[in-house]
């Protein structure tokens, strides 16, 4: 019988919550890595037992934790535990957390500033790992979605990292300016048709599709328009939130944008508006439903500065129709006194029969609907605050 | 040998206790002493140091012998007692955040 892997990072660590198809009974198993900020778990579609990990911290940095039998036990990538740390020449085996821009001379066009919030320009500096997303086809390649906004891939299962400056370099980046949570990229949608296509997204610079695999990018942002920024219409500068794609239908792309929620038809070249009878266009989290291509997921959030459902109701909205027709999923769900957030990473579809939805709070809940969004219930309530939630559907 | 003592998370990444003794050669300074620690458990590297600047990450600070030797020259001699073994270097991390 199938069963399923949910992968939770927190603010405070990891979680795993495993069950059966029916997805009723679980079990959970953390925290691990305690007390670090856990900013993103991923498992391979290539090899579901080789797990990747986002752990940092405002101490000690970034690190990246890899398990290869499904989480059950860890390392650093390049130093297994029990095996000697260094090469018979006494220099490191893995370098896993090290991520430096690449500022060479033979890639091009290196690029040392982007905008700051004031407007001045500012040099890039890492920060953390955001999203970590294997490859389709080999679990040791890996891309890292990074703050400051850059794209690194790992060839060697995350023992070391190269950046793709191709996006930075491609001519946009001294126009990408930091969100309030910082600039980071995010979203790494990789194109299971065509392994040279991959599409990201930043806050707030916006999205970004390479048909090369990665040499070279281009902005796709023609549609989306943001009354915040100098001019509405800008070739960059939006705060893309978050993109989700069913793999069936590449070119189709769902986004929710800082406001509105969005589609494209043709791969990101023309955008337009979806969010129809939404009670509010702004939120984080968007996925699409594994079998059904038109039937798309947001939780919408009161903004600016609250960031909290509407009514304190935690409602979960479909759209059966890609968009403007909306539903709204409350059976399971808190219809009183409900604050919390639901943060960009933390929305999750597995690939069932009877399509698995999940999402995480701020308020340390994980939601799980088996049945598409009709009926919710809490696999756990009392997490530290949720930072993404992904899941995988195993054999 | 200079006993080096670590904050709780990165004995956990080094999977080592409290505290490592290394071997450093010549007159032992900060940078010497990380250098060697940083050799000896390589998933430290970028922990306590940038990879590439070697500064000293900011919620981090080194003491010996009850004195702050952060904001000195990584190259200064440490204090003898740190060089005989008497006293170990401690890296610190910052009590602040949530």
């Amino acid at each position: 019988m199938s069963r399923v892997r949910v992968l939770v990072g927190t603010r405070k660590g990891a979680f795993i919550l495993t069950a059966d198809g029916k997805r009723q009974k679980w079990d959970v198993s953390g925290p691990h890595f305690a007390g670090w900020e856990i900013y993103h778990v991923k498992g391979s579609k290539a090899d579901p037992e080789r797990l990747y990990v986002s752990q940092t911290s405002g101490w000690f940095g970034q690190i990246i934790q890899r398990s290869d039998d499904g989480g059950k036990t860890w390392h650093q990538p390049g130093t297994p535990p029990g095996e000697p740390t260094t090469a018979p020449d006494g220099s490191p085996k893995g370098e896993s957390n090290k991520f430096v821009y690449d500022t060479s001379a033979e890639t091009g066009k290196p690029l040392t500033t982007h905008m700051f919030y004031d407007g001045t320009q500012h040099p890039w500096e890492f920060k953390r790992v955001w999203h970590v997303e294997p490859s389709l086809t080999d679990p040791d390649t890996v891309y890292a979605g990074v703050e400051d906004a850059a794209l690194f891939r790992s060839s060697d299962g995350g023992k070391s990292w190269q950046e793709m400056s191709g996006l930075r370099g491609h001519g946009t980046g001294p126009k990408w300016q930091p969100g309030a949570g910082g600039m980071g990229l995010h979203t790494i949608l990789l194109d299971p048709t065509n392994a040279n296509r991959m599409y990201i997204a930043i806050s707030a610079a916006g999205a970004f599709r390479t048909d090369d695999a990665g040499k070279t990018w281009k902005p796709i942002n023609k549609g989306l328009v943001s009354q915040y920024i100098p001019d509405p219409n800008a070739e960059v500068g939006h705060c893309v939130h978050r993109i989700a794609m069913n793999g069936s239908r590449p070119n189709t792309l769902f986004m929710q944008k800082h406001w509105d929620v969005l589609r494209s038809d043709d791969a990101g070249e023309n955008w337009k508006e979806v969010s129809g009878n939404l009670p509010t266009d702004f939120g984080f989290v968007i996925d699409v439903h594994a079998h059904e291509p038109e039937t798309i997921y947001v939780v919408p959030i009161k903004s600016d500065s609250e960031h909290f459902p509407l009514e304190g109701k935690l409602r979960v909205y479909r759209s059966k129709t890609g968009g403007n027709t909306w539903e709204a999923l409350t059976n399971g769900l808190p219809q009183r006194d409900c604050y919390v957030n639901v943060l960009r990473d933390a929305m999750a579809v597995d690939s069932l029969d009877d399509c698995g939805i999940y999402f995480g709070t701020t308020g340390g809940q994980v939601y799980v609907s088996p049945d598409a969004g009709d009926s919710w219930a809490p696999i756990v309530r009392d997490l530290p605050s949720v930072l993404s939630v992904e899941v995988q559907t195993l054999a | 040998m200079i006993r080096v003592e670590l904050p709780q998370h990165l004995r956990t990444l080094a999977r080592v206790g409290k505290e490592v003794e290394l071997e450093v050669a010549g007159p032992p300074t900060l940078r010497a002493v990380l250098d060697v620690l940083e050799e000896r458990y390589p998933m430290l590297r970028g922990a306590i140091r940038d990879h590439v600047t070697k500064q000293r990450r900011p919620f981090l600070r080194f003491f010996a012998c009850a004195q702050d030797l952060s904001l000195d020259s990584p190259d200064n001699p440490l204090p003898d007692e740190v060089a005989s073994g008497k006293e170990p270097l401690l890296v610190i991390g910052a009590i602040a955040g949530g």
